[in-house]
């Protein structure tokens, strides 16, 4: 189990790896992350369920390497292992037909949006996705996203691809347009935090999918707790997905820098031995 | 369930033992000082988060500590021990030089005796049974002391016994959880030839064995070993597996498991719900402890991080919060302290753990409690505000409350603190279970005279039940939920 058997890269940065897990790729609902870890020495991290074949037995991860964590995921080749991967964990995304639906996606928060507006077109809902990056060659998965919404609207920041602008831009227009009865947001926290304001003015009931800090991924640390509605809850178990009306993003923004330093360390270390490795 | 009296008395009347009963008297027994525990300096301790403190007795003090026990008639002691361990039994093979034997008298009935006999609080269960505490006002027989001696001596000398299990009877069971209940429940099913399975959630088999006790107080590698010997007795072990969501119950039912051992702890940290409690550099134990214990944060070559803090303070005053703040301290804390809402005698931990904390410079601010937690700029803590306590009227659990004493506020300042106010039952596998029972607590409802739930193939035990508890109790849950499954499994099957 748990064997690469393929890899590729959407742009320098974001990498999709598909992996063996035929017990994950029965069970998982959209909305469901797994934890896996890399090497002995790996630490435990939190990567949402892309998509998956349950007649293959495999399931897709897609990464944004950040750190060294993601650097070593990023690394394995087709045939490698990954260490360890367990799931499906957390509360599978709330689907039944609403009417429409607004799915915005920014970054590699666009892959684990994919399968929440799949199953969201598949209840028969009219879905209208907005995808966000900062530049043409970090959007990423558009023409499956297109597959599964009755409109698309591509946003970058620099105005590379689709439209310049935020994520939120193309969302007032939707919302502006016509009634949404639902919307759904995954990307950078700060991302959420303003789209989440948007869809308050507007009134539109909005789920955010939080990507806290995890480490065991099953309710035993609080490492990814956040506060919703004043009430400490924990992503991996309660969530990953809230309120998004109720969600102190300024506390969970405060929260992901937690291990900046250390961070920042580790990484320049697997940097450094990479270096040496190759000289 | 305990063992049968005949059985114990038929085997104090043994030969070997008789003639050690005669050998020396009572009264020479009686004379002989209880031998105390060698140790490491807390200077040298406080350095090394891996070296274990209590470096264990001596071939020549476990054998003179044995002479101490009478091998009285009516064993009391075995009354006190949860897993019913045959503890004249063992002890007097260490005093006849047996040591093997010794050991395997332990593993008839304890799946883990390394790991008891480092972590049970002996003083409150074997050890305060013990005739030298009852009748004469003496300290116990070591009986701690003396099944970790018998069983290091046992891995140690690389000839470990491997109990001996039943013809295979070809029914499949499963736990859920690989802690001490799920272990020792494993350990006697595989013995009565039942096809044990383990599956766990994390990536390491043990529970609160491997992520939460340290190494400076359980050896991870001493775990292990036990383990290794579960395995050689034909117990499976599937890891990175969460039972109701990997696969379903159903799934597994399927596969032919027939019941299902539930143990899969108390592992949902509390926290107060004070303001300020999630600024960075605020962590329960549980995470603390992972970091350091699963994931060796505090090593260079992992890639899990950890954050070190000058002024530490832990909230609470149990085993866990003992060892999170010598686990700190060993991280390179300046100043670790506990912050425990009651006094020291109703401390929850053991007398030993206090006592090592406090040589090794851990200060104890008792009777305070935190009201709220202060953030620098960047969100992470940088002080306290704190109330003082006094004690009032006994609550339910029988200690007396602690009241806030109004106008009585300071302040402290801290970079890092632990919060180690308990834990609640994990919900993962009730939210899987619709129709399975549970109290307004999450914890799984049993009958307690069958072990099982509310759904008659699945048994339950440990802290899952009791909410958070001990090592030797959610074994003795293990043991008994093992003899309950094997007679309910008789019964429907009609096999003998």
């Amino acid at each position: 189990m748990n064997k690469v058997v393929k890899k590729e890269f959407f742009s320098e940065k974001v990498v999709r790896l598909v992996v063996e897990a035929p017990l994950i790729a029965r069970s998982r609902k959209a909305g469901n992350f797994v934890i896996l870890r890399v090497g002995e020495k790996g630490e435990r991290i939190p990567l949402t369920i892309a998509s998956a074949d349950a007649e293959k037995g495999t399931i897709d991860l897609v990464a944004q390497v950040v750190g060294v964590s993601t650097s070593k995921l990023a690394d394995l080749e087709p045939g490698d292992y990954i260490t360890d991967l367990v799931g499906p964990l957390g509360k599978p995304t709330h689907i039944e037909n609403v009417g429409t639906i607004l799915a915005a996606g920014g970054g590699v928060g666009v892959a684990p949006l994919l399968p929440i507006v799949e199953a969201f077109k598949k209840a028969g809902n009219r879905v209208i996705t907005v995808l966000a990056a900062r530049s043409k060659d970090l959007i990423i998965l558009e023409d499956q996203m297109r597959q599964w919404s009755d409109e698309l609207i591509v946003m970058t920041d620099d105005g590379s691809h689709g439209r310049k602008g935020l994520v939120t831009a193309g969302m007032e227009e939707i919302l502006q347009r016509e009634e949404v009865n639902e919307c759904i947001v995954i990307g950078p926290a700060i991302m959420m935090k303003f789209a989440a304001l948007l869809t308050e003015k507007y009134n539109v009931p909005t789920q955010a999918s939080l990507n806290s800090i995890m480490v065991d991924g099953t309710g035993m640390c609080g490492a990814c707790r956040v506060s919703v509605g004043g009430k400490t809850r924990f992503t991996c178990v309660d969530g990953p997905e809230f309120d998004a009306h109720h969600i102190d993003f300024d506390e969970m923004l405060m929260r992901l820098g937690g291990y900046r330093e250390e961070e920042k360390e580790a990484l320049e270390r697997y940097h450094l031995q990479h270096k040496l490795v190759e000289e | 369930m305990g063992l049968d009296s005949l059985y114990l008395k038929q085997e104090r009347e043994a030969e070997w033992r008789a003639e050690l009963r005669k050998q020396t008297k009572n009264k020479d027994r009686m004379l002989i000082e209880r031998v105390s525990m060698p140790e490491l300096e807390p200077e040298v301790r406080v350095n090394y988060q891996d070296r274990e403190v209590n470096s264990g007795l001596t071939r020549e003090m476990a054998m003179q500590e044995a002479v101490r026990c009478m091998d009285c008639a009516n064993p009391t002691c075995i009354e006190g021990c949860p897993v019913s361990i045959n503890i004249p039994k063992f002890i007097k093979n260490i005093e006849r030089g047996e040591i093997q034997q010794a050991a395997s008298v332990l593993k008839e009935t304890s799946a883990l005796p390394a790991v008891c006999g480092r972590v049970c609080p002996q003083e409150k269960q074997c050890e305060a049974q013990c005739f030298y505490v009852q009748k004469l006002n003496k300290p116990a027989v070591a009986i701690g002391h003396l099944e970790r001696f018998a069983a290091d001596f046992e891995r140690e000398s690389g000839e470990m016994s491997i109990p001996e299990t039943a013809k295979s009877n070809g029914i499949k069971v499963a736990t859920v959880g690989s802690g001490p209940a799920a272990l020792s429940f494993a350990g006697d099913m595989v013995k009565k030839g039942y096809d044990v399975t383990v599956f766990e959630a994390l990536h390491e088999i043990g529970g609160v064995l491997k992520y939460g006790i340290p190494e400076f107080r359980l050896p991870n590698k001493i775990v292990d070993k036990e383990l290794e010997n579960l395995q050689k007795m034909g117990v499976h072990f599937e890891t990175n597996f969460i039972v109701g969501r990997t696969a379903s119950f159903d799934d597994l039912k399927e596969q032919g498991f027939q019941a299902f051992f539930i143990g899969s702890g108390a592992g949902l940290p509390r926290f107060m719900s004070i303001p300020g409690e999630n600024y960075n550099g605020i962590l329960s134990s549980n995470e603390y402890l992972t970091r350091v214990n699963l994931m060796g944060a505090q090593y260079d070559e992992t890639d899990t991080p950890v954050l070190h803090g000058k002024r530490v303070a832990v909230i609470g005053g149990g085993n866990t919060a003992m060892d999170s703040v010598r686990t700190a301290l060993r991280l390179g804390a300046e100043k670790a302290m506990i912050v425990y809402r009651r006094s020291e005698e109703e401390m929850p931990a053991r007398i030993e753990e206090i006592k090592h904390a406090k040589e090794e410079g851990v200060e104890f601010h008792n009777l305070c409690n935190p009201l709220e937690y202060y953030g620098d700029e960047k969100g992470r803590v940088s002080g306290m505000k704190l109330i003082r306590m006094q004690l009032g009227e006994p609550d339910a659990s029988g200690r007396r409350r602690p009241v806030p004493m109004e106008g009585s506020e300071f302040e402290m300042e801290v970079d890092l603190v632990i919060v180690a106010v308990g834990v609640s039952p994990n919900p993962l596998v009730p939210s899987s279970l619709k129709e399975l029972k549970v109290t307004k607590w999450g914890t799984i409802v049993v009958d307690e005279t069958k072990m099982q739930s509310s759904i008659p193939e699945m048994f339950a035990g440990g802290d899952i039940v009791r909410g958070g508890a001990t090592v030797i109790l959610a074994m003795g849950d293990g043991r008994r939920a093992a003899e309950k499954m094997d007679h309910f499994l008789k019964e429907k099957y009609a096999v003998n």
